[in-house]
């Protein structure tokens, strides 16, 4: 741990620190464009120049590392001048589209201008450079030559991250691009983590692009549920719609990156798609009912069968979408509540799914297959349930976040379902299992939850319930609760937190974690080598 | 004075590998291989002082000293032969006419840092260049000096030539590596330096032709001998390229520490000022570095450490002579032009700073100048100069600051008067001529 001095505070950092992230650990930010902890160190956008005593240069804060006895100072006159003097260069030939600009409100060269630089502008606005605006390169991205700074990070991101090099810088001097290679353009599933990268508005994003100021939108940090790697993402949201999500730094799960298909995946749960009261079918029509209305039916066939066909009669099948804390609970309450242990889990993707990969992209479409078995549900207990549906003995089915029909094709499912009585489908939006269900109960979709997944490798990560869930819908665990209330009259904590703290004492694979544990990073399932 | 660098002038035929021979051409390299350890071969270039003649003027014993004894890694040398600084075409004539006395220099360096492979890149230009050192390559490798086992010395050294694809940045030694890596000519940070990690991560001389062309002198003579031409700090003979407006532009061996003046006016070296005018400006070794004004370049001795303490850098020992029907603003427009037209665009005060230099020059040239335009251009000088990663920022910078300090109420007087007093009063033409060269060069266009 070599000990240094920063604007005369003492330090001992890690070895092999640059002194941007030593400054960091002292709080002391080192303005910076280029650099990236995820990415190689090219140095070249000088904002990060600093005194280092007994160098006779500037030296780039990114390039240098920690050493014995180093005397740095960020803040001399010096460094004030060159900090600004880089500002002034980037400036020059920057068009400054700022109010028509999506990165306006969260660009580094807004923010820096204003931290370091402030002064007006020497360059004449008629000599700036011209260069190529909102060019289509190809999967979700745009770009904007003229508001490039030439950081080098996208094309770094494409060569070292992806390894496929889609990007180059073209030209020389004043006159370098970032542009695609001629005839060519940017097909990649990871394309839009150079948006997120991109420190000014060179690129954007076609899906975010002109939608919303960034300043109005709220931050809740999540979990993607678009496969079982469950990258650690912000989900940007203005008045219960999402914006975006953005990829939250986990170095455990994704590092800084993200996938675009679970970039998009929201798209499916906002609110024009999702099921907003409770229905009941009769005769083949869904009519609305109220809360009250469908919790007493519920909890009138699930009575009625566990007591004329005994407890395992009422079975539940839960779906690798739960939480591990919905996952918990609805075990709980067929053993607590009912006494029965007609329970599956069911992980299902489809055949027509993109693939996996070697990086992020997970073959397994959902997010807490892992979650499943760790709470000990078969992952085939769709079989074992249908062979008992067949055998006559179950009759009620709870299904929770799974679309039975779909895994098994309409006439699959009648041919393994068909001989339920019941089917009670908790789900957000209309699956094609609803068409089956007697009662279908809406409920709330990821981002409007609090709770856990478990990735593939055993990293439990937490979900901030980012708004609430639309019109009538709520949340699973709620339901759950009120279910087990109105079946045997006993109201428990059914917060997702409390829901944690039971299943951390009773199964042995969460002991000794908590929610409020997992904090930013997650922590491993016990018993996985880590 | 004896002519030793450019002794094809006195020997025809010099490239063909028997007229070498039958001159002492390839003993150096016996001497070295049979005769003496690479430690020993270290030792007498550091005696000799010789000193970098790509423009850093860095002590070529001391940078090889830096290469790891026991490296783990293959060790290369690289020959620098992208000549392209403005004024400058020394090296030019030596690959053409003399290209043995580069190989041999090449390999005598392998030797001493235990290098194996050694690459010479050329400019995209030099397309007879090259030819001509293949060529060469081809007789010394049929004669056993390039090889396996070469000399029955059990040294193995092979040669490369690489020709670039014609930028001035890749003659800047990092970029030139990243260039010969098949990248594009992008100068890379230091640390680490190429002394450990260099072409393709491993440790890495670069030396320049000139530089490395002395070493089978001193080999064969001596570092006593050498040191004793020119002063002793800043040895050796040198080749001169004077350029502008002189009678006599052209190619001039002389031993460092030769008077300027002389340079510009003995009648068998410049032979005094064109049409008789007198002198306005010169600068001494290359575009790179700060102007001299008549006065100051009439007292200069040419070898590093008198330029130096004159105020400005020897560089490559391109002198350019400017007469009094110069405008210094234009001439200092066509240095910017060339920086703007060059930098690698990697680092924003370089990539932004040369292009706003050249556009306030254009400006003040065409009489739309302002007052304020002088200390701007100093101020974005100081703001480039030693803060990116190549030297080529400070390149600009250097002149710039010189010819607006030195030469301000020509400056002035363009804003004053909204015009370019020179063109309209002088018959001034501009400094350059707009016409590009053909790329790549035809053989019948280079002189041979
Ligand atoms: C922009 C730039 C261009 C350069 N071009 C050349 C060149 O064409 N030839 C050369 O020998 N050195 C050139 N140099 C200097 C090299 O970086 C390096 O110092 C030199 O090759 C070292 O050789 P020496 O020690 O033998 O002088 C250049 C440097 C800069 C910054
Ligand atoms: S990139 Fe930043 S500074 Fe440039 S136009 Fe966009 S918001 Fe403004
Ligand atoms: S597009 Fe963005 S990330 Fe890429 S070089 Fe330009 S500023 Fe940097
Ligand atoms: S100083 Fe200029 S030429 Fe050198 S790396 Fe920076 S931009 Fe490129
Ligand atoms: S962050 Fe250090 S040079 Fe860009």
């Amino acid at each position: 741990m070599p000990k240094l001095t920063i604007n005369g505070r003492e330090l001992d950092a890690p070895q092999g620190v640059n002194l941007i992230q030593a400054a960091e650990m002292l709080g002391i930010e080192i303005p910076h464009y280029c650099y990236h902890p995820g990415l190689s160190v090219v140095g070249n956008c000088r904002m990060c120049l600093v005194e280092v005593e007994r160098a006779p240069k500037l030296q780039i804060a990114c390039n240098t590392k920690v050493a014995e006895g180093m005397v740095v100072r960020t803040e001399s006159p010096r460094v004030k001048t060159a900090q600004a003097a880089v500002l002034e260069f980037l400036l020059i030939n920057h068009p400054i589209d700022c109010p028509v600009c999506d990165q306006a409100g969260e660009c580094k060269l807004q923010d820096y201008y204003m931290d370091y630089d402030r002064k007006p502008s020497r360059f004449p606005l008629g000599k700036k450079n011209k260069k190529g605006k909102a060019l289509d390169i190809g999967s979700d991205i745009m770009l904007d030559q003229e508001r490039c700074i030439l950081c080098a990070r996208c094309t770094r991101f494409f060569d070292e991250v992806t390894h496929t090099s889609e990007l180059a810088i073209f030209e020389r001097g004043d006159h370098c691009v970032v542009d695609t290679y001629p005839g060519r353009r940017v097909d990649n599933r990871y394309a839009c983590n150079v948006v997120d990268i991109c420190p000014v508005g060179a690129l954007t994003e076609k899906d975010f692009r002109f939608r919303m100021r960034v300043w109005y939108l709220h931050r809740a940090p999540s979990v993607c549920s678009a496969c079982a790697r469950g990258c650690a993402i912000d989900i940007d949201h203005h008045r219960g719609r999402i914006y975006r999500y953005k990829p939250r730094y986990n170095p455990n799960v994704n590092r800084w990156w993200i996938c675009d298909e679970g970039r998009h995946s929201f798209t499916a749960v906002q609110r024009e798609h999702r099921l907003t009261q409770p229905l009941v079918q009769a005769a083949d029509r869904f009519a609305a009912e109220s809360w009250e209305a469908a919790l007493a039916r519920a909890a009138e066939k699930i009575r009625r069968c566990s007591q004329d066909y005994g407890p395992n009669a009422v079975g539940a099948l839960v779906g690798a979408q739960a939480t591990n804390e919905e996952i918990f609970a609805l075990k709980r309450f067929l053993s607590r509540t009912i006494g029965s242990t007609s329970v599956g889990g069911v992980s299902f993707s489809s055949a027509d799914a993109r693939p996996g990969d070697t990086f992020l992209i997970r073959a397994d479409k959902n997010p807490n297959t892992r979650g499943l078995s760790a709470l000990g549900l078969a992952l085939d207990g769709l079989a074992s349930l249908a062979f008992a549906a067949g055998q006559g003995e179950l009759k009620v089915l709870i299904v929770l976040r799974a679309d039975p029909a779909r895994a098994l094709g309409r006439a699959g499912f009648m041919r393994a379902l068909g001989a339920l009585e019941h089917l009670i489908l908790l789900d957000v939006s209309a699956s094609q299992t609803a068409s089956f269900a007697g009662q279908v109960l809406p409920i709330a979709a990821h981002p409007e939850l609090d709770g856990s997944f478990t990735n593939f490798e055993g990293w439990v990560q937490r979900l901030h319930r980012a708004f609430d869930p639309p019109k009538q819908a709520r949340g699973a665990l709620e339901l759950i609760g009120a279910l087990e209330k109105t079946l045997d009259g006993i109201e428990s904590d059914y917060s997702a937190p409390a829901v944690f703290a039971d299943m951390a004492r009773a199964e042995a694979a969460f002991h000794g974690l908590s929610l409020e544990g997992l904090a930013h990073h997650g922590a491993r399932l016990n018993g996985v080598a880590v | 004075m004896e002519r030793i660098l450019s002794r094809w002038v006195d020997i025809p035929d010099l490239r063909r590998i028997e007229v070498y021979e039958a001159h002492g051409g390839y003993q150096a390299w016996r001497k070295v291989l049979t005769e003496m350890t690479p430690a020993a071969l270290i030792d007498e270039v550091k005696a000799a002082n010789l000193r970098g003649r790509g423009g850093a003027a860095f002590p070529t014993g001391t940078k090889w000293g830096f290469i790891p004894r026991d490296s783990q890694k293959p060790v290369y040398v690289c020959c620098n032969a992208d000549e392209s600084e403005p004024g400058t075409f020394g090296n030019r004539y030596q690959l053409e006419n003399d290209p043995h006395g580069v190989i041999e220099g090449l390999l005598i360096c392998c030797r001493a840092v235990n290098a194996h492979v050694g690459y010479i890149y050329l400019r995209g230009e030099f397309a007879l260049q090259k030819r001509r050192v293949d060529e060469a390559l081809a007789q010394a490798r049929a004669r056993g000096y390039v090889g396996r086992n070469v000399l029955g010395a059990n040294f193995d050294v092979e040669i490369y030539t690489h020709r670039g694809a014609g930028a001035y940045i890749c003659g800047e030694e990092t970029a030139l590596l990243e260039s010969l890596e098949g990248k594009r000519g992008y100068p890379r940070n230091r640390p680490p330096f190429p002394a450990i990690h260099g072409a393709f991560g491993c440790p890495t001389v670069v030396n320049n032709v000139e530089t490395l062309s002395n070493l089978p002198h001193i080999i064969a003579r001596g570092a006593q001998w050498y040191r004793g031409i020119g002063p002793a700090a800043s040895p050796g003979p040198k080749l001169f390229c004077l350029s502008g407006h002189l009678n006599r532009p052209g190619l001039y061996e002389l031993p460092m520490g030769f008077p300027l003046k002389n340079m510009i006016y003995d009648e068998h070296l410049g032979g005094g000022i064109l049409n008789g005018k007198k002198l306005k400006a010169v600068i001494p070794g290359g575009s790179s570095f700060p102007v001299f004004t008549a006065d100051e370049a009439l007292k200069v001795n040419m070898d590093f450490d008198s330029v130096r303490a004159a105020g400005s850098l020897m560089g490559t020992g391109g002198v350019i002579v400017m007469h009094e029907d110069t405008c210094m603003v234009d001439a200092l427009r066509t240095i910017a032009n060339f920086y703007h037209h060059e930098s690698c665009g990697q680092c924003t005060p370089c990539r932004e700073g040369c292009g706003w230099i050249e556009k306030l020059l254009i400006d003040l040239e065409a009489g739309r100048g302002e007052a304020a335009d002088l200390d701007k251009l100093i101020d974005i000088a100081d703001n480039m100069e030693g803060n990116t990663i190549c030297v080529l920022a400070d390149s600009l910078a250097m002149p710039v600051r010189s010819f607006v300090r030195k030469f301000k109420e020509e400056f002035v007087e363009h804003v004053r008067r909204r015009r370019c007093p020179y063109r309209f009063e002088r018959g001034y033409a501009g400094a350059a001529p707009r016409d590009a060269p053909p790329f790549p060069p035809t053989e019948a266009g280079a002189a041979s």
